[in-house]
C-alpha cells in the first residue's frame, strides 16, 4: 500500500502475515547513550532485530530499560548513538513519512473536535483533505466512533480518546504504526476490550505494529512475536513467537498455551527485576 | 438535565452577590462616618459622593476619555511586545538566559521612579501616559505567555514532530493555541496594571484625565470629587476587564475555565 491508494475501507486487505516475510523495520547495532553532567548513562545495549511486513512484534520490559527510547529512535525523534535503523531499506535519520504513533496520553488537542485531531496528520503533511477526510471517517467508523466526531477530546471517555488517537496515527496510511504503552493510562476492563480493538484493526489494516508494553497478557494477546528486554542498559534478553491462532479472544487468555507463555515471560523478570 | 435553567441562576448570582456586598460595605461607611463623626474634609459620606458622581457626570467622562485611551495604547503594546517576547524567550533558551534575568530585575525597580523621567523626555501629552501604563502591563504578559508557550507536553511535540511538522506548524497548530489560555490570564492582569500605570502617567505630568483629576480635587481637598473619580476610575478597569474576558470566551471556549454543561458521558 503506497500513501496514494485509494481511501481504507474496514474491508481492506486482511493481514500480510502469510506473505513471504519482508523486512520492514531492521534494527542494527541500534544502541543509545545519554550523555548527562554525570557523565554518559548507557540506556540500550546494542540491538539486532528484524520486523517483518503485516507483523505485529510487542516489545516488555521492566521501567526504564529503554523501550521508550527504542520507539522513538525507530520514529526518528532520537538518534541513536550507535548502529543504524532501517525502514524500509533506508536509513531513519528523521521522522518519516511512513510511520503513525499512538503514546500512552491520547494527546488530543482540546481545541480540535474529534474528526479535526484524526486529519492532524493530514494537514500538517499537506495530503489531499477530502479523500483523507472520507478514510478519517471510515477509521472512526471501524473504532465505533462515528457520532462524536465533531465533539470535543474532553466531551470523550479516556478509552474514546485513545481509539481516536489510533485513528490519527493511521489517517495517512502509514506502513508502519508504533505503540508506546497505548492502553497504560486505561482500567483494566477497558484494556482488554481495546486490545481485542487493537487487534481487529491491525488485521483489518494489514499495517506493521510495534507496540510497548508493561503488561505480559497484553503482550502475549497482541504479538506475533515477544521481545523481552532485559533492565537498563536494555538488551533483548529473549524473543518468543506466539502460537496462538487470530483471531485471539479474551477466553482464549485461559488457554494453556496462553497461560504457559506468560509464565515463561514473567519468570525473565524474576530473575532479571521487577516488572508490574 | 435542566442544566442552562441552572447556569441563568448561576448567572444572575455572580452578579448579585457582589452587588449585596457593596451596598453592604457602603451602609457600614454611611455608620461608620455617623458614628465615629468623621469630618467630611477626611471621609466624605455616601450621598455626597454620590451627588457629585450624577453632577459632575459629563466632567468625570471627559477626564475619563484620556486616561481609558492612555490604558488601551498601554495594553496593546504590552501584548504586541510582550507575546512576541515571550516566544523568543520560549524559543531560544541563548535569548533567555540574556532577557529573562533583566525582565526580572527591571521589575524591582518601582515604575512611579521612572515616570518623571517620562515627562522629561517625552513631555505633557500622551506619550508618557501610554509608555508608563506599558511599562507595568508589559510584564505580566511576557510572565505569563512563556509558561504558556513552555507548558507544552514534551510528547506532544515528539507527536508533531513525528508528523514531520515544520517549527511554523508546530508553532501555529499546537504552542499557540496552548499557550493562549495563560495568555489570556497575563492579559488581564496586564490590563488592569495599564490603568495603574496610566494614572501614574497623569500623577506626574499631564493636565487632563483621571489621574490629574485625582491630584487636583485632592488638593483642593474636594474629597467628593476624588472619591467620585476613583469609582469612574474602577468603572474603567472593570469595564475593559470585562471586555476582555468576552473576547477570552469567544478565542478559548474549549479551555476548561469556559466549559460549561457540555461534558457528555460515555
Amino acid at each position: 500500500m503506497t500513501l496514494n491508494s485509494a481511501p481504507m475501507t474496514t474491508s481492506a486487505a486482511p493481514a500480510a502475515t502469510e506473505a513471504a516475510a519482508r523486512p520492514v523495520i531492521e534494527i542494527k547495532g541500534v544502541a543509545k547513550t545519554y550523555r548527562t553532567r554525570d557523565g554518559d548513562v548507557p540506556s540500550l545495549r546494542p540491538l539486532d532485530f528484524t520486523i517483518n511486513d503485516g507483523e505485529f512484534v510487542v516489545v516488555v520490559g521492566p521501567s526504564g530499560c529503554g523501550k521508550s527510547t527504542l520507539l522513538k529512535m525507530v520514529a526518528g525523534l532520537l538518534p541513536p548513538s550507535e548502529g543504524e535503523i532501517h525502514i524500509e531499506g533506508r536509513v531513519v535519520t528523521r521522522p518519516q513519512r511512513n510511520v503513525g504513533i499512538v503514546f500512552q496520553s491520547p494527546l488530543l488537542l482540546p481545541w480540535r473536535s474529534v474528526l479535526d485531531n484524526v486529519m492532524m496528520p493530514v494537514e500538517v503533511k499537506k495530503l489531499p483533505r477530502k479523500e483523507y477526510g472520507l478514510r478519517a471517517m471510515a477509521l472512526l467508523k471501524m473504532v465505533g466512533l462515528i457520532g462524536f466526531e465533531k465533539k470535543y477530546p474532553w466531551q470523550l471517555s479516556g478509552g474514546m480518546q485513545q481509539r481516536a488517537a489510533i485513528c490519527r496515527a493511521l489517517v495517512h496510511d502509514p506502513k508502519i504504526v508504533l505503540l508506546d504503552e497505548p492502553f497504560g493510562a486505561l482500567d483494566a476492563m477497558t484494556r482488554e476490550r481495546m486490545n481485542v480493538e487493537l487487534q481487529r484493526i491491525h488485521r483489518e489494516t494489514g499495517k506493521t505494529a510495534l507496540l510497548i508494553t508493561h503488561s505480559i497478557p497484553e503482550a502475549v494477546f497482541l504479538a506475533d512475536r515477544i521481545l523481552v528486554m532485559t533492565e537498563r542498559p536494555g538488551a533483548i534478553a529473549a524473543v518468543y513467537d506466539v502460537p496462538l491462532k487470530r483471531p485471539r479472544t479474551i477466553d482464549m487468555m485461559a488457554d494453556p498455551v496462553f497461560v504457559a507463555l506468560t509464565q515463561t515471560v514473567r519468570k525473565h523478570f524474576n530473575v532479571e527485576g521487577e516488572i508490574h | 438535565m435542566g442544566g442552562t435553567e441552572s447556569t441563568r441562576a448561576g448567572r444572575s448570582l455572580t452578579w448579585l452577590r457582589p452587588l449585596v456586598f457593596l451596598v453592604l460595605l457602603v451602609v457600614v461607611w454611611d455608620l461608620a462616618i455617623r458614628v465615629f463623626r468623621i469630618p467630611p474634609y477626611q471621609v466624605p459620606a455616601p450621598e455626597d459622593v454620590v451627588i457629585t458622581l450624577w453632577r459632575e457626570w459629563p466632567m468625570l467622562l471627559r477626564e475619563a476619555w484620556p486616561t481609558t485611551v492612555a490604558t488601551l495604547w498601554g495594553f496593546f503594546l504590552s501584548a504586541a511586545f510582550g507575546i512576541p517576547v515571550a516566544m523568543l524567550i520560549a524559543g531560544s533558551k541563548t535569548v533567555e538566559s540574556y532577557i529573562y534575568p533583566l525582565l526580572v530585575f527591571s521589575q524591582s525597580i518601582p515604575k512611579i521612579a521612572i515616570a518623571p523621567l517620562l515627562v522629561v523626555w517625552f513631555g505633557f501629552g500622551m506619550l508618557p501616559k501610554v509608555l508608563s501604563a506599558f511599562m507595568l502591563g508589559f510584564f505580566p504578559v511576557v510572565v505569563s505567555a512563556v509558561q504558556g508557550f513552555k507548558s507544552v507536553e514534551p510528547d506532544m511535540m515528539d507527536l508533531v514532530r513525528s508528523m514531520e511538522a515544520s517549527r511554523w506548524q508546530i508553532f501555529r497548530m499546537v504552542s499557540l493555541p496552548h499557550a493562549l489560555p495563560a495568555i489570556f490570564s497575563g492579559l488581564k492582569i496586564s490590563i488592569t496594571l495599564a490603568v495603574v500605570g496610566a494614572v501614574v502617567g497623569e500623577f506626574v505630568g499631564s493636565n487632563s484625565g483621571i489621574g490629574f483629576l485625582l491630584q487636583r480635587s485632592i488638593g483642593n481637598f474636594e474629597l467628593p470629587t476624588m472619591f467620585a473619580a476613583l469609582i469612574v476610575l474602577a468603572m474603567i478597569g472593570v469595564i475593559l476587564f470585562w471586555l476582555l474576558d468576552v473576547v477570552e470566551r469567544m478565542a478559548i471556549p474549549w479551555h476548561a475555565s469556559q466549559r460549561q454543561d457540555l461534558i457528555i458521558a460515555a
